[in-house]
């Protein structure tokens, strides 16, 4: 009878270890605004946190898929906003999120704030009728400091539900600038410009080993796929324009029209010739098993010109590596069809989401949406906003700073991310899916008609 | 702000066991003792009471009384977490939902429609999902067969050979090692393919060297799945090979002994003698082999996501269900993987009452 009790004990005690490991990574949140806050008068630097008012120590946990070191940029802007409120905000960042932000509110465990970074997933979410409508505060925000599109974004139905945080813009190609003027080659500022750029390179060759002119990696474990996603939606709304990209989004234009064929034809182009890809790594049938972390790296050794990703990437490239307008690597946004065409850009976002109206909740969700938020992120690098009030003068280099004009410019075609907003089923499956199918070989029509098959039917 | 090196000394000393940490782990720990505290009376008033009660009968209803008292939580609880969702499943297999969002709120109401076999028909006839189904039997056919096979052969091999425990250690290993760990041993040490450069996968670095063409092992159509069978049979084979070694030496030594008197070469006594003695274990090794294998979720999952052509129903079920929303059809998946192991359940389980009998 002994052994059978020490054994669950045992487990539990196990368990207890594993526990303290997990939670020391996360609650690392700021102590120091746990005891007194109720007596504390206004500290010096929070008078743009006034309006939040003292939030007495409630607790609120904001749940993300943002991990590591922009995690922790995120605690320690809320470190501030604890200083200042005494509320005590836990930021905790999940590289599962996706997956276990549905799970926990089946559960019932929902978190009180959600950054989701797919309108896709907040329409599942809005859907299960857990998350709350977005307070007039946070609606006053967002009408304020974003352009209608981003709010389209954050409502579903006709409810507005969540308000934008932080963006990312996609579309860029990275080349290297020492190589560029080296070969007298010019920064390309039509789409026809850059398809003769790329067989200009063809002809001529490169330093490297095994060199193509492009090179593109789409390996992301159970994501694969999804960088070739972010190449068709480029040529969809710079080729077919804005109006046919958001009624393929919306799913009324099929995969298998004509009109997005023409852009899955122009990846082809690229992705299918010998001849062009996959620089420093093979031919076609490397595109799948590149990781995109290393795919834009063969631009170092001089086996591949060009890579097509969002500005993420900057933080791909190794230490050392100088990037800069004129140094080892720099980028470009993809260039419009015709010269005169309004510039499009794809990008994506997050929006935060609340699934209870406490005030401690509404209050954090109101300083997320607010411009002290955008700024105090902004300024610790990495991330850019599309928050207008944004300072330029926090945007931490050259790139981000035209990300971020491009953003706020009034005459922007702005799109989000077409794979982020149709339904997970394609956006998350299929449309990733196909794309590993077209580079592997299988005929066009195929792929097309397979991506649409798994759009849910409407009845 | 005041408080700041108060707390500062104060986390260093408790090491992050701070107000923060029981504020929220601590709770759930305390909670966990509670529960497990909350079980073990339960389950001693339930012994207990059970005793008291079967008491006020007599001796004829006793036995019938303890029985039912003591196994009726049991199958409540396996009712509840097993036998209701299954049903479930089965339900929503026949079934179409549509989600239908509402215009204002864009709140949803799922709309279900009963449709008889279409996800079924679906399953057996869209060419990628029927590829799904026949990788599925691949699996279950080539994993158990080779894995016994292979094991028996060893077993037999190295039984009552010099260093026996040393050389079963040795193919036994890999049965400790977990499928993920085992896909991504093989994955990027044994089956990593470069096209350009030089290879770093031990196969096709080998196969190079030979002067051959090396090998993208991960997307060859359709050997690639054999190529996943490879890494179950390496973690399956150790296990057929210790049961096997087992009854090999159940095996009287008479038996072999008077059949070399009478001429029969080693072949023969181990077709004649060796297996027939065994056959039972036989069976019972390469049916529990089998439902391993349909359950294989992990190697998939880790190496291919089901590209390629890799996919089996294991993995597509829950890539249906989760992650792609298509729950009906993912039930529908679930459901035919049950009917593919229930047979060999049942039969698994009266080959091992045979087998024990037969001891």
């Amino acid at each position: 009878m002994k052994r059978r009790i020490t054994l669950p004990f045992a487990a539990v005690a196990v368990s207890g270890l594993l526990l303290a490991g997990c939670s020391s990574n996360n609650s690392t949140t700021n102590t120091s605004s746990a005891s007194n806050s109720s007596t504390a008068a206004m500290a010096p630097g929070c008078e743009a946190y006034a309006p939040y008012g003292q939030l007495n120590g409630a607790a609120v946990e904001v749940y993300s898929s943002i991990t590591g070191v922009e995690a922790d940029a995120m605690t320690t802007v809320f470190d501030k906003f604890n200083e200042c409120t005494g509320a005590k905000v836990k930021f905790n960042g999940n590289k599962e999120f996706e997956a276990q932000l549905p799970v926990r509110v089946e559960g019932g465990t929902a978190p009180d704030l959600a950054v989701i970074p797919q309108p896709g997933l907040l329409q599942k979410m809005v859907g299960t009728g857990a998350v709350v409508k977005a307070p007039a505060s946070v609606e006053a925000n967002v009408d304020k400091f974003w352009t209608a599109d981003w709010k389209t974004y954050g409502t579903v139905g006709t409810t507005f539900y969540a308000a934008p945080m932080l963006a990312n813009v996609k579309g860029f190609i990275w080349y290297s600038p020492k190589e560029f003027a080296a070969q007298g080659y010019t920064v390309p500022k039509t789409l026809d410009e850059l398809w003769a750029l790329t067989a200009t390179m063809a002809a001529k060759g490169g330093t490297g080993a095994d060199y193509k002119p492009w090179c593109i990696g789409f390996g992301s474990d159970a994501a694969t796929g999804w960088p070739g996603t972010d190449w068709v939606e480029d040529l969809v709304l710079r080729v077919n324009g804005p109006a046919t990209y958001d009624s393929w989004v919306a799913g009324k234009t099929k995969f298998n029209s004509p009109d997005i064929k023409k852009a899955f034809e122009a990846f082809g182009n690229i992705a299918l010739n010998p001849a062009y890809v996959n620089g420093g790594l093979g031919d076609s049938a490397s595109i799948i098993s590149t990781t995109f972390q290393e795919g834009g790296l063969p631009i170092l050794k001089g086996s591949c010109s060009l890579h097509h990703q969002a500005s993420f990437y900057q933080a791909q490239w190794p230490a050392g590596t100088d990037v800069s307008p004129t140094g080892d690597v720099w980028a470009f946004m993809m260039p419009p069809n015709k010269a005169g065409d309004p510039p499009a850009v794809t990008g994506g976002g997050e929006f935060v989401a609340a699934f209870n109206d406490k005030p401690a909740t509404a209050a954090v969700q109101t300083f997320m949406s607010s411009d002290t938020f955008a700024n105090a992120r902004v300024k610790l690098g990495g991330v850019i906003s599309a928050n207008k009030g944004l300072d330029l003068a926090n945007v931490d280099n050259q790139l981000m700073k035209d990300a971020v004009a491009i953003l706020q410019g009034d005459t922007t075609v702005f799109r989000f991310d077409g794979s982020d907003a149709m339904p997970a089923a394609v956006g998350a499956g299929s449309f990733w899916t196909g794309m590993n199918d077209y580079v592997s070989g299988k005929p066009l029509d195929t792929v097309l008609t397979d991506i649409d098959n798994a759009w849910p039917s409407a009845g | 702000m005041g408080s700041m090196p108060v707390m500062a000394v104060g986390s260093v000393r408790m090491g992050g066991l701070n107000a923060d940490f029981w504020a929220t782990n601590g709770k759930n720990l305390l909670l966990a003792l509670v529960a497990i505290g909350a079980f073990i009376a339960v389950v001693a008033l339930l012994l207990w009471g059970t005793e008291l009660f079967s008491r006020l009968f007599s001796d004829k209803w006793r036995g019938g009384i303890q029985l039912f008292t003591l196994v009726s939580p049991v199958l409540i609880l396996l009712a509840i977490g097993l036998i209701w969702p299954a049903v479930q499943t089965f339900f929503l297999s026949f079934t179409n939902v549509v989600r239908i969002p509402d215009p204002a709120t864009g709140i949803n109401v799922d709309q279900s429609t009963f449709v008889w076999f279409k996800n079924y028909i679906f399953a057996f006839s869209d060419p990628t999902e029927l590829r799904t189904v026949i990788n599925t039997l691949v699996w279950m056919f080539v994993t158990p067969i080779l894995s016994t096979l292979v094991g028996l052969a060893y077993a037999v091999f190295i039984d009552r050979a010099k260093g026996e425990r040393t050389l079963k250690s040795l193919v036994f290993l890999p049965v400790a090692v977990s499928l993920v760990g085992a896909s991504i041993v093989w994955g990027f040490i044994m089956y990593d393919f470069n096209q350009t450069g030089s290879q770093t996968g031990i196969i096709n670095a080998l196969i190079a060297l030979a002067g051959g063409h090396p090998i993208n092992f991960l997307t060859a159509d359709p050997w690639n799945t054999i190529f996943l069978i490879m890494i179950l049979v390496w973690t399956q084979t150790g296990f057929a090979m210790v049961v096997l070694s087992a009854a090999i030496k159940g095996v009287p030594i008479e038996l072999n002994e008077a059949s070399a008197l009478d001429g029969a070469n080693a072949w023969q006594r181990f077709w004649q003698i060796t297996v027939p003695s065994i056959r039972g274990t036989l069976v019972v090794v390469l049916t529990t082999i089998t439902i391993a294998t349909l359950k294989v979720f992990d190697v998939v999952r880790t190496l291919t996501q089901g590209r390629n052509g890799t996919n089996v129903i294991a993995y597509d079920m829950y890539d249906q269900f989760f992650v792609k929303d298509n729950r009906p059809l993912g039930a529908a998946l679930a459901v035919v993987m049950f009917i593919f192991v229930v047979p060999i359940v049942v039969y698994n389980v009266r080959s091992m009452r045979k087998v024990r009998e037969n001891h």
